[in-house]
């Protein structure tokens, strides 16, 4: 087929590049400025090359605190997405049940960061929590203030109570856009229950499943306000993720070179990491 | 394979029926006998696909009786009842090939591998698919993925029956004819117990060797084509089988003469129970528009369109104020003073839509 150019096309497209370079571009190039200078106050900048980000890639710090992140959503994706699914399949598919299911899955996702680190700040204290005063009733010693170990047990509690949610919903979406005829259909054919998820729910949860991957990671790869507000970072630096690390060297210490330089290395890794789930997820769906 | 019979069987889809309304399948009882060729013709919502999964057990109907060879298979599971079903609409497992796609079936039950790979390559020859057998289902067009659907009906040799519950509607009409052919070759070959639900009159007279036709959650006639033809049991089976339907007319019956307006009718005999019974309800008499005879005598009528569909014409006329519709050869032409008769071969009388029988 011909293509035709039509150079019109640009200024029908002029709008939303306006709209994206106010919203995205321009703040992030002047992160981009700050990450490649020096300044000492009073507007006085120095150019520095790409020093802050020798400094930062040099760090064990920032190596650290990359690590934990790994790990923390490795582990939330590990737990969350099949207990998202085996709750979605479990999920009432008819009747008065599905609001109510619906509604109950909903409300974790209804309530601000913040307000569930203070809830799970709260819940997990052994002097007036309800988690934690009850699990030292029993006499097993928990105490996420001081050990590590339970600091990051509560982090990813909270992380799967407020979460989950979101994967659940995903994929109850998928589920409930099943035809039932695929489900008569497994019945003439003698089908077992895990062959019926095998090879009809599964498939059909596909591109929900990726796009509830990709959230989650994303998510999790950049959390903040939870853990600060339960931990604080600590025992410590034992929950101290990259962003909260970010956002000591930004704002406590006030080295903005080295944090903007950080900002865009965490930027490209999160950028890096997604494209490769979604390019891994949708070759293996072509194929699959 | 095995006989069906279907005892008394009443279904509903609400939890509490009352009146006959209530229910999808007012009642039913037939027999659908070992290695017979049925299709149930009716149109949508008549009941047909409910009465269809009733028998393969997706269902289990309200009130009745199923049997399988004489045994009670009521309660039992789809999986326990050995049915296949081949649904409206393609269902195939996309991440499977097709291969995978008929093995299913087998593999479910715990066919030894050997015999699965036979059954299967039979079984993607019959349905002509055997070229991409290796290829995934999902890239696959609407009418071969219909194929596959209707290859893991026909994958397993030992059931009680084949279901079709409107095959081929996706199918574009020259592959439905092939298909519908195989499957009628399939037939004669091994003998499956077939019950085909259509709302297509050809598909139905083609296919079967006799036609259950429903009509409002009831069964309405079982015959062969040539049967619901001539010999319309209800009127609607005279409106539903036959392009166009059957003509049918409110008329007085009295002794061996009919009348419509001034017009009178012989008839070829004494309705019975009709005679001298006024309280029998609305009399009408039926007649085919291949039995309406178009010529100079008879009834005057006017006649308002001629449609040539090109194997003959369908007058469409006025016999005292009602639209009638006759059938003429295509090279007949229509005469300057129509007139029309009634060939006697062809009337039925009906007595609240149902046929009575005549007598001498």
């Amino acid at each position: 087929m011909e293509k035709t150019w039509n150079n019109k096309a640009w200024f029908m497209v002029l709008p939303v590049l306006l709209l994206v370079a106010f919203s995205a571009v321009i703040p992030l190039m002047t992160v981009v400025n700050y990450s490649v200078q020096d300044t000492f106050g009073n507007n006085v900048f120095f150019w520095n090359g790409s020093d802050w980000y020798t400094e930062i890639l040099g760090s064990d710090r920032f190596w650290l605190s990359m690590v934990r992140n790994l790990i923390f959503s490795a582990i939330i994706l590990v737990i969350e997405i099949p207990l998202g699914i085996f709750i979605a399949l479990n999920m009432p598919k008819k009747g008065w049940g599905v609001p109510v299911c619906l509604v109950l899955m909903a409300l974790p996702l209804l309530i601000p960061w913040n307000v569930v680190g203070t809830i799970w700040q709260v819940f997990g204290r052994i002097d007036i929590g309800l988690l934690g005063y009850t699990l030292s009733a029993l006499g097993i010693d928990y105490n996420y203030v001081n050990d590590p170990t339970d600091a990051w047990v509560t982090v990813i509690l909270m992380d799967v109570w407020h979460w989950t949610s979101l994967v659940v919903l995903l994929c109850y979406a998928g589920l409930v856009s099943i035809p039932d005829a695929y489900y008569q259909a497994a019945k003439i054919d003698g089908a077992s229950r895990w062959a019926i998820f095998r090879y009809i729910q599964l498939p059909k949860m596909n591109r929900v499943l990726l796009i509830a991957v990709l959230l989650r990671f994303m998510d999790s790869f950049m959390i903040y306000t939870e853990p600060f507000v339960v931990t604080g970072g600590g025992p410590g630096n034992s929950t101290t993720f990259m962003s909260i690390d970010l956002v000591k060297i930004a704002v406590g210490q006030f080295d903005l070179g080295p944090a903007a330089a950080m900002s865009i290395i965490y930027f490209l890794i999160v950028l890096l990491l997604s494209w490769v789930f979604y390019t891994v997820m949708t070759t293996v769906d072509a194929e699959g | 394979m095995a006989r069906i019979d279907v005892n008394h069987i009443r279904h509903s889809y609400l939890p509490n029926p009352q009146k006959d309304a209530d229910f999808a399948l007012k009642e039913v009882h037939h027999t659908f006998e070992d290695g017979g060729a049925y299709a149930l013709l009716g149109p949508s919502g008549c009941g047909k696909t409910t009465l269809l999964n009733i028998i393969s057990g997706l269902l289990h109907p309200s009130h009745g009786q199923l049997l399988f060879n004489g045994k009670d298979v009521t309660r039992l599971s789809t999986q326990e009842r050995n049915i296949a079903q081949v649904f409206q609409f393609p269902v195939i497992y996309d991440t499977m090939t097709v291969y995978d796609n008929l093995a299913f079936p087998l593999r479910n039950r715990g066919v030894p591998e050997a015999d699965v790979d036979r059954k299967v390559r039979e079984t993607l020859d019959m349905i002509d698919l055997a070229e991409l057998a290796k290829k995934k289902a999902r890239g696959l067009t609407a009418d071969q993925k219909q194929k596959i659907s209707l290859g893991r009906g026909l994958v397993r040799s030992d059931v009680n029956a084949i279901l079709f519950d409107e095959p081929l509607t996706v199918i574009d009409p020259h592959m439905k004819w092939v298909l519908r052919s195989q499957l009628k070759q399939l037939h004669r070959r091994f003998g499956y117990t077939m019950v085909y639900v259509t709302h297509d009159q050809t598909e139905a007279l083609t296919f079967a060797d006799r036609v259950v036709v429903m009509y409002d959650g009831e069964i309405v006639q079982i015959g062969t084509p040539a049967e619901l033809f001539e010999r319309p049991r209800h009127t609607f089976v005279g409106y539903f089988i036959g392009s166009p339907g059957m003509n049918v007319m409110p008329v007085a019956i009295d002794g061996k003469t009919a009348t419509i307006g001034s017009q009178r009718i012989e008839l070829p005999g004494v309705p019975k129970t009709v005679t001298g019974n006024t309280g029998a309800g609305a009399i009408e008499l039926g007649i085919r528009p291949e039995y309406v005879r178009l010529g100079r005598d008879g009834m005057a009528v006017k006649i308002s369109k001629v449609e040539d569909v090109g194997r003959h014409k369908v007058v469409r006329a006025n016999l005292e104020g009602r639209e009638i519709a006759a059938v003429i050869g295509e090279d007949e032409d229509v005469p300057a003073d129509p007139k029309v008769r009634f060939d006697p071969v062809g009337i039925n009388i009906y007595a609240d839509s149902w046929r009575v029988e005549m007598g001498a």
